[in-house]
This record gives structure tokens, sequence and C-alpha cells, in this order.
């Protein structure tokens, strides 16, 4: 390949293409044409958050992790309690605070857990998941334990929005945060730090032969995909104004894992369209049988583990590629 | 704790939100009225709400259209999964928001029954508690009623009961939440005013396979009895077995506790060992009124031989009969004060467990209290009562008056 | 005395139901490198058909003990073939994967043929007594546990050390590639020891249906205990699931007694510190992962 057509080749890698644009689009629209289902909407954005930073650990930096929820909960229960034993209702601060307290976690978690591999790195997110979620339980006159924390009050922000059960204000709320966690990571993974991550993911030793400093760079990636991840359950709480276990569960690591291997991981887009389809097909399917739901989920996560590596993104990245010929 | 906060923002929200909710309620004449039911059907406890949800379905096949006369209802059933919160909550607010409901019934667990507490407030929706049993929920949100139980209902009174029957030391074991420590106290203070004294207080979590080293410290500690709460299911059979294994019967350690752990679907597959636990609750197929020969004759007939109700099957029962008398009194209308208003003063003298009334000042259900034993009848166990104390109030809210 | 007794039981019992249900799985992931989290499935399977053979059908217990785990490891061969095989050499978040996705669909289809309720395994009578030792009191259920758990830790140890298989299952651990060019049929190995795990599994699923009861949530209650089991023990090891396995038996039982109010918080702090120390587990060879 020649040196003009490479740099075309790179400057058409990280351009932004019109299509990236219309999640967004989707989103704006949507109070004006589906209101009753703004609560359900907000949910999936929450969700979208966090899968955008499981994407970061595990499709571009090739972590495959089963207790991101801890991170999803420090950052959910310290907006609670924030809230509710400290008094403090303003809205952003909260996440901000969340975010950080749950990064800094994921930097002293990770530069732990790093140094494993494989089996022992996933043994010892699953033990720490579970390690979180029993404390959770068992500290319960921080926590709530088991019946949870409410009466979390956020202010209505800048004063005048207060968050209701329609949703709305959260709507918007969750909205724009989800445009900023966006902005970031599509400059995150653009970036070279970003290239570097990709480069330690392909092949680790390759990349400490050029001079990568695979553990660092990794420990910082995980911080930041930690600090999202709290980032989102922050945002979850002070939406829904309620915090419990579930935020830091064995079950919500599975399901976040199973929404970015449905969308396809490695490709920002996969995080989008995952959480889209798995809520809005619980959503439907899940209201009259459970079991039913739960069976076809099964089906679907075996297919796309056998059949559809990459997910749904891959499967539109062929069908673009083999139309476009 | 549990309390709703009343701030002027929080109302402010409320005289905005419910005005636009009320508006899309009020059916017209033709409309169902929609009544959302949350059962848990899914999950490591879909037993119950198993049992529940069969019992709601039998009411509205044999009872509602009586009652009814020509109003139509709609029922929406939705799966909590267990204790889950936040799905209780997200489930409450679509159909309240989504669906229209103009109540709300059904709620197995407590930690749900808070969470959607602010819910109800906000959006002025009656709910009626057809299982959660801890004391505080009812005063969380003027919209709660229930029709099951509370957790003191049966406990302290059994604490009283066993200071007068020759147990001087108790071992108090609980799971460790709001219902678990509901019971730790409500019995303590029964116990102890009458007498007796409690040498050991231990909290277990609710996940818990392994009951064996438990119960092994209990046997150490040689009391008269062991009180055990349990919030029923599959693994209280389990419990028991564990307590016969480990030998606290042959130590002459007898097992003490509220109904929930003698359940009366799970009693076959304990088998005889259950013979000779004392419980305190106010609900067993055994109960001998023909309301509950009637309750009993119409289950059978349509779930068959082998499944029992149990007492939740009883709180869904009476609760769908609260629910679809006050629709049939207002008419449908839609006006959830005039509905609360309906609910306080709902008596029943018929229920399958004896006479039940709601006390209008707590919104919470009255009703007899009956002390079991497990006797083998017929070769199967069952939950024989042997006393009653009658008309039973919440003694928790008259020692902690709001 | 007697406390420390009463303990050591307990924990053993729980500890050879523990090892039943995990040795097969570090088998396969010693040999195949195949991360299965639906181990626990083989389990529940086992459980399932004892309790409808016994319970339905008036099975006797010891039949179907001998059996069902015959029955589940055929079941377990099949599936190797047909689904675990095309995952070999994948990364593991599609093995994850794969396993998350089979025990949903499992659980779904065990809700969907014997519903919500636990399903109890009826015991012989002569087993649901009490034996009395001087001041102690065991159960006889729990001392044929413990005979099953040492017997089966016994075979598989004779079989790995003296038979012609069990050399054939370890030359293609320590080395595939080699032990594949001097002729040794890797792929039927696998499927073999696929089997047998599966098969052992079905045997701790149905003696150890009183402590992990059969419910259609089964595989993923239990999965994360099968799993540490497998890590503490390590990779490459085909002996050091009974210790790992005792490990944990004797910290859960320990810490139900004394501190029972910590739940699993005093077990998983433990396992994470270990695993964190020591990330090849007890005998696992440094650097296979």
């Amino acid at each position: 390949m020649s040196a003009a057509a490479f740099n075309t080749f790179l400057d058409n890698k990280h351009r932004l293409s019109w299509w990236e644009l219309t999640p967004f689009l989707v989103l704006a629209i949507l109070p004006f044409v589906a209101r009753d289902y703004l609560p359900l909407a907000t949910q999936i954005i929450i969700y979208i958050i966090f899968t955008l930073s499981l994407d970061l650990l595990v499709g571009y930096a090739g972590i495959v992790t089963l207790g991101h929820a801890v991170f999803f909960g420090i950052g959910a229960y310290t907006a609670g309690i924030i809230s509710v034993r400290g008094g403090w209702g303003e809205g952003l601060s909260g996440l901000l605070i969340s975010a950080t307290i749950s990064g800094a976690a994921g930097v002293l978690f990770g530069s732990v857990v790093l140094r494993t591999a494989r089996f022992t790195l996933l043994m010892l997110t699953l033990s720490a998941v579970f390690l979180a979620n029993e404390i959770a339980n068992k500290a319960s006159w921080i926590t709530g334990g088991v019946d949870g924390l409410s009466g979390i009050d956020i202010w209505p922000l800048f004063g005048i929005f207060a968050f209701d059960m329609f949703g709305i204000t959260g709507f918007i709320y969750a909205l724009a945060a989800l445009l900023v966690v966006w902005i970031f990571m599509r400059w995150l993974v653009h970036s070279p730090f970003g290239q570097s991550i990709a480069a330690i993911r392909d092949n680790r030793s390759r990349a400490a032969a050029i001079g990568i400093a695979v553990l660092p760079r990794l420990v910082v990636v995980y911080g930041i995909s930690c600090a999202i991840a709290g980032f989102a359950g922050a945002l979850q709480t002070q939406v829904i104004q309620f915090v419990g276990l579930k935020a830091a569960s064995f079950e919500l690591s599975a399901d976040v894992l199973i929404m970015l291997a449905i969308g396809g991981a490695g490709r920002i887009y996969g995080a989008f369209l995952g959480p889209v389809i798995y809520l809005a097909a619980q959503d439907y399917f899940a209201k009259d049988d459970p079991v039913l739901w739960q069976l076809w989920l099964g089906l679907i996560v075996m297919a796309v583990a056998t059949f559809a590596r990459g997910g749904l993104m891959a499967l539109l990245r062929r069908t673009a590629a083999s139309s476009a010929k | 704790m549990y309390q709703s906060r009343l701030t002027r923002r929080s109302i402010t929200k409320a005289l905005f939100a419910t005005p636009m909710i009320l508006s899309s309620r009020i059916a017209l004449a033709a409309d169902p009225v929609k009544v959302g039911l949350i059962f848990t059907t899914s999950g490591p406890f879909a037993s119950s709400g198993d049992l529940m949800a069969k019992a709601a379905a039998l009411f509205m096949k044999h009872k509602a259209p009586a009652l009814l006369s020509g109003q139509k209802i709609e029922i929406i059933q939705r799966d909590d999964g267990g204790p889950n919160p936040e799905v209780a909550k997200r489930l409450v607010q679509e159909l309240i928001v989504r669906d229209r409901v103009q109540f709300i019934g059904g709620i197995q667990w407590t930690p749900n029954a808070f969470a959607i507490g602010p819910l109800l407030t906000q959006s002025k929706t009656p709910c009626v508690l057809m299982n959660a049993g801890t004391s505080s929920i009812v005063r969380s949100s003027p919209f709660f009623a229930r029709t099951s139980h509370t957790i003191w209902q049966s406990c302290y009174p059994l604490g009283q009961w066993a200071a007068r029957n020759k147990i001087g030391k108790a071992y108090t074991l609980v799971t460790d939440f709001a219902g678990g420590h509901d019971a730790e106290t409500g019995f303590t203070k029964g116990f102890t005013e009458a007498g007796g004294s409690v040498v050991a207080a231990v909290r277990m979590p609710i996940q818990n396979p392994n009951f064996a080293p438990l119960l092994q410290r209990v046997r150490d500690t040689k009391p008269d009895a062991l009180f055990v709460f349990h919030p029923g299911g599959t693994q209280t059979a389990a419990f028991i077995k564990t307590y016969a294994e480990i030998g606290l019967a042959n130590d002459g350690i007898r097992l003490i506790g509220p109904g929930d752990l003698t359940s009366d679907e799970e009693l076959p597959s304990v088998g005889p060992i259950a013979k000779g636990i004392i419980t305190a609750h106010h609900y067993s197929v055994a109960g001998d009124r023909p309301a509950n020969k009637e309750f009993l004759a119409l289950w059978h007939q349509e779930y068959g031989a082998s499944l029992r109700p149990n007492y939740m099957s009883v709180g869904v029962w009476d609760g769908m009969r609260v629910i679809a008398t006050t629709i049939a009194a207002n008419k449908g209308n839609g006006d959830p004060d005039a509905a609360m208003e309906t609910i306080k003063k709902y008596r029943d003298d018929n229920s399958p467990r004896g006479p039940i009334s709601i006390d209008p000042q707590t919104r919470d259900i009255v009703q007899n209290e009956y002390i079991r034993e497990v006797r083998i009848v017929n070769g199967e166990p069952y939950n024989v009562e042997l006393e009653t104390i009658p008309a039973v109030k919440d003694p928790w809210k008259s020692f902690n008056p709001a | 005395m007697q406390l420390t007794v009463n303990i050591g039981f307990q924990a053993l019992a729980y500890a050879s139901v523990l090892y039943l249900m995990a040795v097969g799985l570090s088998v396969t992931l010693g040999l195949m490198g195949f991360i299965n989290l639906a181990h626990s499935v083989f389990a529940m399977t086992g459980g399932y058909l004892a309790a409808i053979a016994c319970g339905n059908y008036g099975f006797p217990w010891y039949a179907a003990l001998v059996a069902a785990p015959v029955f589940v490891g055929l079941i377990a061969a099949g599936i190797e073939r047909a689904l675990y095989a095309r995952l070999y050499g994948r990364d593991e978040l599609d093995q994850v994967l794969f396993c998350i996705g089979f025990i949903f669909i499992t659980g779904a289809l065990a809700r969907m043929a014997f519903g919500p309720l636990q399903r109890p395994i009826a015991l012989p009578n002569e087993l649901a007594t009490t034996i009395s030792a001087a001041s102690f009191t065991f159960s006889t259920y729990k001392i044929f546990v413990i005979a099953i758990g040492a017997l089966t830790a016994l075979v598989v140890l004779f079989s790995l050390e003296r038979t012609r298989f069990g050399s054939m299952v370890r030359a293609a651990v320590e080395n595939r590639g080699m032990a594949e060019s001097v002729g040794l049929r890797t792929t039927l190995i696998f499927t073999c020891t696929f089997a047998i795990g599966g098969a052992l599994a079905a045997i701790g699923g149905i003696i150890g249906a009183d402590l992990f009861p059969i419910n259609p949530s089964y595989a993923f209650d239990t999965l994360v205990y099968v799993q540490i089991v497998v890590a503490v023990a390590g990779l490459g090891t085909l002996r050091g699931s009974f210790i790992s396995a005792l490990m944990i038996g004797l910290i859960q039982t320990v810490s139900g007694y004394f501190f029972p109010e910590y739940g699993t918080i005093l077990l998983f702090l433990a396992i994470f510190l270990f695993l964190f120390l020591r990330p090849q587990g007890l005998f696992g060879r440094p650097g296979v992962n």
C-alpha cells in the first residue's frame, strides 16, 4: 500500500461517519413519539453506558471479566449513600464523585488482578462480585442490605427540572450523560493510547517488544472502564431513586456480558445495539412468559458464541462489505 | 426510617403528576378496570409465587363474577423474580404509567414493597399487600392496605405462649433482613415479657446452603427451644431435615416459629420428622371451618389433589376479594381516595382463615392467630390448630405509635 | 474436642459433594483448556433424573445412584461432540458466553419440564438414620457421602496412576501435540474424560441434593462453588481437587459455626486472597493459564 493510500486509510478509520449519529437522532425524537416508554429507554441508555465501559475492557483490551458489576455497584451505592446518608442531592456532582471512587477502586483492583490472566483472572473477578454482593448485603446499616436504599432524593436539575415518575427529566439527563461518555469513548479508542491498548489485545508480547508498557496501560484502561461503569451505576441510582443488591450481582455481570456479545465487542456501536435488543426483547417477551424468554436468550447467546462471533455489528459489517463489492 | 419524606418538592411533584394519571384512569362505563398483580413466578422462590398466582386465578374464575356483577376487570400479572426492589419498582411504574392500572396487588417481598411506596403515593394508586409481612410497610405510603399478615402478629403471641409453656430459655435464629428482624424482636418481646430469657440471637444470610454448622452451634448451647424464622419456600424443608439430622429433637430442644416454618405446601415433602413442631399463624389447610372447606374443594378441583395451597394463597384470595368488592362498591370510577375509604371499612367473617377485617387506623389486617402443632393425620403431616387468639391487631404498631 | 470432630465431619461431607461435582471440571479444564462454567448442569441432570425416577416411578435409590450417572455420562459425551468441541481453542469470551447460554437453556427446560419447586430425593430408610458413638451423633447418610467421596478420589487417583487410560490422559494434559504425535487419539480421550467428569458430577448432584437442592436454577446457584474448587486446586493438576474441596468445605463449615452472620464473606475473601497470592492454585504449574 502506498504512503498516500495508507494515510487515507488512517483518516477513514478515525473519521466520524454519518451513521454514527443515528442512535442520538433516534433517542432525541423518542419523547415525542413514545412517551410511555421513556423509563424503558432511560434504562436502555444506562445499560448502554455500562456496556460501553465493558467494551473497553473486553472488546478493546481483551480482558474478560465476570465482575464488572462490582464497579457499577460501587458507583450506584456511592450515589445512593451520598444522598441518603449524606443528605447531598446535587445530581452532577454526585455522578462525578461516584465515578471517581469507582475508578479509583478499579485502579486498585486492576493493579492486583491484571497480573494474572484467563482462568485465574476470571475466577478472581467472579469471587470479587460475590464478595461485593455479600458485603453490600451484610453492611445493611449503610447499604440497606436486601431491602435496598430508598429515600434517595435528587434535587431538581438547575433548580427547575424535577425527577418524577414519568421520566422525562431522567431521560434527558441520561441522554446527555450518554453523549458525554460517547464523545469520550470515541476520542479514547481513536487516540494513540487507545490504539496501543488494541495492540496489547492483539498480541501482548509483540506490544511489549515494541516498548509499550503493558501492565500500566492495562491498569489505566481498567480504571477508566470502572469509572464509566460507576458513572452508569450512579446514573441509574439517581434516575430511579433506588439502589439494591442487584447493582452488584453476578447476574448483572452476566447480563451486561451478554448484551455486549449480542451487539458485538470491540466496535463501540455494538454496545449500543446490544442493550437495545436485549432490553426491548425482554420487555416484550419476558412479561408473559419469563421462562420462555430465558430459553430463547440462552439459545441466542449460545448461537452468537458458536457461530456469530462479533455479534450484530460483525454481521452488519459483513453484509455491508459483501454488498459493497 | 422508611417513612416517605413529605417535602415541599415531593408534594409539588405529586400535585402535578396525579391529575394526569387520574384523568387517564377514570374508566368509561364499558372499559375494564385494570388491576396489576406482582408475583414471583421465576427464580429460586418461584414456588410460593406460583401458589399466589394460582389463588388469584381461582378467585377470578369462581368468586369475582358474582361480586363484580357486570363490571369487568382486566388482570395484568407481572413477575418480579424474587426480592428485587428495582425490578418491582420498574414493573409498578410501567403498570401505572403505561397500563394505567387502578389497583396494584400481590407483592410477596418486603424490600419490593418499600421500593414501590413512593410510586404509589405519587400516583395515588391503592395497593393491597397480599404477602409481605414487615409491620412498618403500611406506614410508608397512605395507599397501602394489607390482607396477608404481619410477622409480629404471629411471633409476639408465640413468644408469650412459649414462656407460659415450659420454655424458659430460647435461642433465636432468623434470616438477616427486615422480616427476620421483625420476627426476632417480636418473639423476644413477647417471650421476655412473659418471663422467658433468650440465650442467643443469631442472624443467618438468606442464601444459606449449609445449615449444619448453625444448628450444631444451637445444640452446643442447649436451649429449651429454638425459635426460627425463615421466609418460606424450598429451603425450610432442608432446614427441618438438618434439625432432625443434627439430633436437636433428641436433646429435647423444641423447634418453634411462625407458620412460615411449616408452610402447608412444603410439609408433605418434609414428612414425619416435622411432627411436634409448634407454630403460630393465621391459616392452616387443616383449619376446621366451612369457608376453608369450600376454598380447599375449589382449589383441589382446579389444581389437583396433591398440591396444597398455603397462607400466601389465602392472602391473595382475601386480597382479591378486597379489590373486587372495592371496585364493585365504587363502580370502577377510579377515585383512589374513595377506594381507600372503602378498603378501610373491609370486613369478612367468612374467610378461609376465620373472621378478618382491615383496621381503619393502620390499614393493616386484623385476624385470628392460631397456635398449631404438626401432627400426622391420615398419614400426612398437617398444622393442627390447638388454640385460638382472636382478633389480633399488629402488636408492633401498638408499641410504636406513628 | 467434640467441636472439632463435629466440624470436621460436616466439612468432610460438604467437601465430598463439592469434590464429586468439581473433579470432572478440573480434568476438562486441564485437558482441553476449556472454561466450562456450565459443568454443574450435569450434576443437575443427574439430580433430576434420580428425583424423577425415585419420586415418580419408585425406582430404588441405589439403582438410581448407579444408573443416572451412566445416562448423564452418555448425554455429556453427546453434548461434547455436538457443541463443546466447536469451541475448543476459541477465546474465553466465546467460551464463557457459550456456557452462560447453556445454563440458561437447561435452566429454562428444567423449569418447563419439572416446575419451579425444588425436587427432594427420598433417601432409603436405612440411610435416613443417625449413629451415636460416645457422645457424638452422626448422620448415617453423611457417612455414606464421605465414603463415596473418598472412594471416588481413590478410584480417580488409581486410574490416573495405574491404568493405561489414565496415563493417556496425563500425557494429553502434559503435552497434547506430543501425545498426538505418538499416536494417541486425543479427541477420543477428551470425549471420554468429559463423559466421566459429567457422570461424577451427576453422582455429586444426587448425593448432595440435601446440600444443594435440585431446582431449575441449580447450575447458577452452584457455579461459583464448583469453579473456585478448581481455581484453588490449580490448573494442570488432576489430583489437587480433593484437597481444595476439603479446604473450601472447612472454611464454609468453620465460618458457618463461628461467624454465621457473615455468610460467605469469609469464604470469598479467603479465596480472593489465596488466588491473588498464589494464582496457579495449590498444585498448578505457574504459567499454565
